[in-house]
């Protein structure tokens, strides 16, 4: 039984109702086609990176889940890429450590990643501002050794 | 002045000494690296949005691999860019 993770990019013209079924559309597919949905992340609006069909922002639909038989996916894929309301999708294989990872994410063990307030740059600073200071000592110090001589 | 004990060097040696580089999924015992994960994955990435050679993120060859796949899935789902300016 492997696991797999399906994530696709819906419409953000659509009004709400019309988002959320065609994010029940697909988990209804897959569930006809013997496939046990292990969970389904609404990942809500957000801003992409990039415009697509000149939209800046898409809603990210997640859905997690397992099968036996592999040709399930093509036939996701192909429905996803029939559909005018999906914008981009990805579909991956999960491996073992995936699986937990993503359980971890679940239950609270692995929390998303969060940017600590610009520590590396203040550091890289301070060597530098060492390093120079210690050239300048050097400096200073070399006439005075060969004066002692 | 010259007796005393406690000094032993002129200068601090290791100021100037650089840290050593480590793999941090080794290190911390990570496993996955996750595609979705915008504000992680942006620290593999250069202010273009290019990818970090291993030489400046001490990433071993395997992770670094691994890295490398989880950033072009987040740009093909446009988490991350395809190209950009002052990203950071």
């Amino acid at each position: 039984m492997n696991q797999y993770e399906v994530t696709f990019i819906i419409d953000p013209v659509l009004s709400g109702d019309e988002i959320k079924t065609t994010g029940s559309t697909y988990e209804s597919l897959l569930k006809d086609n013997g496939c046990n949905i292990v969970h389904v992340h609404d990942m809500g609006l957000r801003q992409l990176a990039y415009p697509i069909n000149k939209k800046s922002s898409g809603i990210y639909y997640c859905i997690e889940f397992s099968t036996t038989a592999g040709e399930v996916i093509s036939k996701v894929e192909l429905a996803l890429r029939r559909d005018e309301r999906i914008m981009r999708f990805l579909t991956v294989k999960l491996d073992k450590y995936g699986v937990k990872y993503n359980e971890d994410r679940r239950s609270g063990k692995i929390v998303a990643y969060k940017k600590k307030d610009k520590k590396k740059p203040n550091d890289a600073a301070t060597t530098v501002e060492k390093k120079e200071k210690v050239v300048e000592e050097v400096m200073v110090k070399a006439p005075s050794k060969v004066e002692e001589e | 002045m010259a007796s005393r004990d406690d000094i032993k060097f002129l200068n601090n040696p290791t100021i100037g000494r650089k840290r050593k580089k480590y793999c941090r999924f080794k290190k911390y015992g990570i496993k996955y690296i996750d595609y979705k994960d915008s504000e992680f994955l942006l620290q593999f990435i250069n202010e273009q949005g290019k990818l970090l050679p291993r030489r400046i993120t001490g990433n071993s060859l395997k992770y670094q691999k691994l890295v490398a796949v989880a950033v072009k899935r987040a740009r093909h789902l446009a988490i991350l860019p395809y190209v950009a300016d002052l990203l950071k």
